[in-house]
């Protein structure tokens, strides 16, 4: 984790401007003045209207399937209007929105699974419409996409590392580590964008303040690597952070999906990603304990490249140079990081300490000459 | 080096798209000469001031990055240099190429002390700035930036560029010498670019600018901070003094010596492949001092070593620093008769080394020395013949380790705009 990510606070202060929206659920039954209908069921989501004044939005739902359904009001990149979870089979709800003009979806997901099914809905006047490129809206949704896919199979893996935690069992803690932070490395600027989450979950020991107890005050994934690996121990305390892992990794999962997103934080997000890898994982500083630097390193570099992919359409045609350079970096680097792996297949990398100078330099150079393309996609994205 | 004499009239500081940044207070002193900043050469630059007389070569001023020779060489010497040495990672000759067109066209910009590219600021605010921005606002500060391409960039081997048929035989990887410990890390190198300026941040930002934009294409191998000068190559001047407190390169090669630069260091048409005609030979050594050890050795003992007094720099049983030499009135093992041309068959170079100090060693001592850089028509006459001489026998070398090394072939000076580093030895 590193404190600050201004790019991403600059796109949040974009977004902010372009669509100032409140939002809340409120329980109460459905219906009311001007509300629109939505009829979810198993297999549909009707919506009984699908153009309306922009302004106060008000959607009277219910529930006639059999599932368990939530409904989303989102934006055209999938960014979360607002939304309503947890509406049991032949319940009712209401939501309710402040929206301004423009295209909008809503979204039933019976099971409160998966994409959902999607309306196209549209607020008209009330101002106007701020200009969208399809293409570019694409890349934000598959995106928020991604880092949903990367926070739901975190979990799983996280609650592993938990229960051998609890179970007292360190080689089985040890063995489960460095695979439940794939998932948070890959997604990690937006997973920081979430201020409150990333202290609670990767602090490293030297990011402490001052007054702040490591006994009490630190917490989350590297204060159990130090258990595991320096100290050798599991303690009760231990256990008690391995529970809180998994609900601080819970509450980040459930924000994943209202994250601000634009195609500027992605690209800035992919050169971040780059930046974690020069600051932490070249130096050996993220994994001092364990030393599994390298998988950090990889799923860094993994997250980047799906950013830069998703953009890539929108980018080689303001800069093909450009995607022509990143494409022989990108793969510059995965081919050098496979040396440090058997099987290209397996996140088992050599152990960092045992990565002498030289090639560490040698990664460090394959990073810079990525990383200084990789700082030039935001403006290709833009132009 | 005096620079009281210049306007102070505030630099542009618009470091934008190429403006005229710091160029626009060049040299606008009257008769603004500075007190021993003396015409260092044919390349030196000449710039007239209001009444018509020339201010050349004052600290601060740009000196002209295009001409026969490369700027950096003969031209006066600069106070500051930061020295970079680079692996190419290019995977072949067109990246090479390119890179050394996109230094060129960088180099030509910042010594003249503008920003590279689209500038530092005002650009679009989503991209990174060009420019590093650190030097908006400063003067040229007599920014030199020089190349060399070392003996591995022409490595038969794999033969990365089809350079392997064009190595220089002068370019002779250099032998080891008795006493040497030479750190790999500190060694060698595929290209190397030598800044010197008057002002350290604005050599500092030339090696991160060209660094920058060539990440993809080279690698920093190693890098040397020296923060003063101990050679110069204006005679007239005051003779800078050592980390050892004894003034350095009294005898060296002037600027303005035409005969001793075609002699001894610029390569003659004929004498190797003709892209080096007009070039030269450098050596970069990291030569560490024991500092603490050398200051407590007596002063005659210190002179014995150099044979040459201390205050004055005068050779032993001389009055004055430039009185000739005699040379068998000096012990057979002190440094300035070893040395000397007369003791290796006349060989000389045009030396501008500098002090460099790289903070502490961790056993409370300076980690300090002199980081030697010698200009030459061919090392295998100059620094080979004299460094063995030196190495065997020195009485300095109690009191240093050569602890870094590097060789490299310096191209001939970029012409005009359309020429770039190098382009004699791809055509």
């Amino acid at each position: 984790m590193r404190p600050s990510r201004l790019s991403l606070v600059t796109a949040l202060a974009a977004v902010a401007a372009l669509t100032t929206v409140t939002a809340c659920a409120e329980k109460s039954d459905a219906g009311g003045d001007g509300a629109i209908e939505v009829i979810a069921t198993d297999t549909s989501c009707e919506v009984s209207k699908k153009e309306f004044p922009a302004g106060h939005l008000q959607l009277a739902v219910e529930n006639k399937g059999s599932k368990v359904t939530e409904v989303y009001v989102l934006f055209p990149d999938d960014r979360i209007v607002t939304e309503r979870e947890n509406i049991g089979a032949g319940t009712k709800a209401n939501i309710t929105a402040e929206i301004k003009a423009g295209d909008y979806e809503i979204a039933c997901k019976p099971g409160m699974r998966g994409k959902g099914i999607r309306q196209q809905v549209k607020a008209t006047g009330g101002g106007k419409t701020v200009q969208r490129d399809p293409a570019l809206d694409a890349a934000v949704a598959a995106y928020r996409q991604y880092t949903l896919e990367q926070a739901e199979e975190t979990l799983p893996k996280a609650k592993v590392f938990a229960q051998a935690v609890k179970a007292g069992d360190i080689e089985a803690a040890k063995r489960a580590y460095a695979d439940s932070r794939i998932g948070w490395e890959r997604t990690e600027p937006v997973a920081e964008s979430f201020g409150d989450i990333d202290p609670k979950v990767d602090l490293r020991a030297d990011g402490l303040e001052e007054g702040q107890d490591p006994e009490t005050d630190w917490t989350g994934w590297h204060r159990l690597e130090k258990s595991l690996w320096e100290d050798k121990k599991i303690t009760p305390r231990d256990k008690e952070l391995a529970d809180l892992l998994i609900t601080d990794l819970t509450v980040w999962q459930k924000k994943v999906g209202t994250a601000e997103i634009t195609p500027t934080s992605m690209a800035n997000g992919a050169k971040e990603l780059l930046d974690e890898v020069a600051t932490g994982k070249v130096t050996g500083e993220e994994e001092r304990y364990s030393h599994t630097d390298l998988v950090d390193f990889k799923a860094n570099v993994e997250g980047a490249e799906k950013s830069y992919t998703l953009l890539k359409p929108v980018a080689s045609k303001n800069d093909a140079a450009l995607t022509g350079e990143l494409d022989t970096q990108f793969a510059a680097l995965n081919t050098l990081l496979d040396k440090y792996r058997a099987d290209k297949t397996s996140y088992v990398f050599t152990s960092y300490d045992k990565v002498g100078k030289a090639e560490r330099k040698e990664l460090s150079d394959a990073v810079n000459a990525l990383a200084e393309p990789l700082s030039k996609l935001a403006a290709a994205v833009v132009k | 080096m005096g620079d009281t004499t210049h306007s102070d009239e505030p630099a542009d500081t618009t470091g934008g798209t190429r403006a005229p940044s710091r160029r626009s207070v060049i040299g606008w002193g009257g008769a603004g000469l500075a007190l021993g900043a003396a015409v260092a050469g044919g390349t030196a630059v000449a710039l007239r001031g209001p009444d018509g007389t020339e201010s050349a070569g004052s600290a601060g001023a740009a000196v002209p990055f295009h001409g026969a020779h490369q700027a950096g060489i003969a031209t006066a010497v600069p106070d500051r240099l930061h020295f970079a040495a680079f692996d190419v990672t290019a995977k072949d000759r067109a990246g090479l190429i390119q890179l050394l067109k996109d230094w060129t066209a960088a180099a030509a910009l910042m010594t003249e002390g503008r920003a590279v590219g689209e500038g530092a600021f005002g650009g679009l605010p989503e991209a990174p700035p060009d420019d590093t921005g650190e030097a908006v606002g400063l003067r040229p500060s007599r920014l030199t930036l020089t190349i060399g391409f070392g003996p591995s960039l022409f490595t038969a081997e794999g033969d990365r560029f089809g350079l392997a048929g064009r190595r220089p035989d002068a370019l002779v990887d250099l032998p080891k010498f008795p006493g040497d410990n030479l750190d790999p890390a500190r060694s060698g190198g595929d290209l190397c670019v030598q800044a010197c300026a008057d002002d350290p941040q604005v050599a500092v930002h030339a090696i991160r600018n060209l660094a920058r934009i060539g990440f993809g294409r080279i690698a920093i191998r190693w890098s040397q901070l020296g923060f003063g000068k101990t050679s110069s190559t204006t005679p007239d001047a005051q003779t800078p003094r050592n980390l050892f407190g004894f003034k350095d390169g009294t005898r060296n090669v002037a600027g303005t010596d035409t005969a001793a630069l075609d002699r001894h260091v610029w390569v003659s048409p004929g004498a190797g492949p003709d892209w080096m005609a007009g070039g030269s030979y450098l050596v970069a050594r990291r030569i560490a001092m024991r500092i603490e050890t050398w200051d407590r050795t007596s002063l005659k003992e210190q002179e014995d070593v150099f044979g040459r007094d201390k205050g004055e720099g005068a050779a032993v049983g001389k009055a004055k620093e430039h009185d000739e030499p005699f040379l068998k009135s000096m012990l057979p093992t002190s440094h300035v008769r070893l040395a000397h041309p007369d003791s290796n068959g006349g060989a000389r170079m045009l030396r501008r080394g500098y002090s460099y100090t790289d903070g502490t060693d961790g056993l409370g001592r300076l980690d300090a020395g002199l980081f030697f850089l010698a200009y030459q028509h061919d090392v295998r006459e100059a620094f080979i013949p004299v460094q063995r001489a030196l190495s065997r026998a020195d009485a300095l070398n109690e009191y240093i380790q050569h602890v870094g090394s590097a060789v490299f072939a310096v191209p001939p000076g970029v012409r005009d705009k359309d020429d770039w580093w190098g382009r004699e030895l791809f055509s």
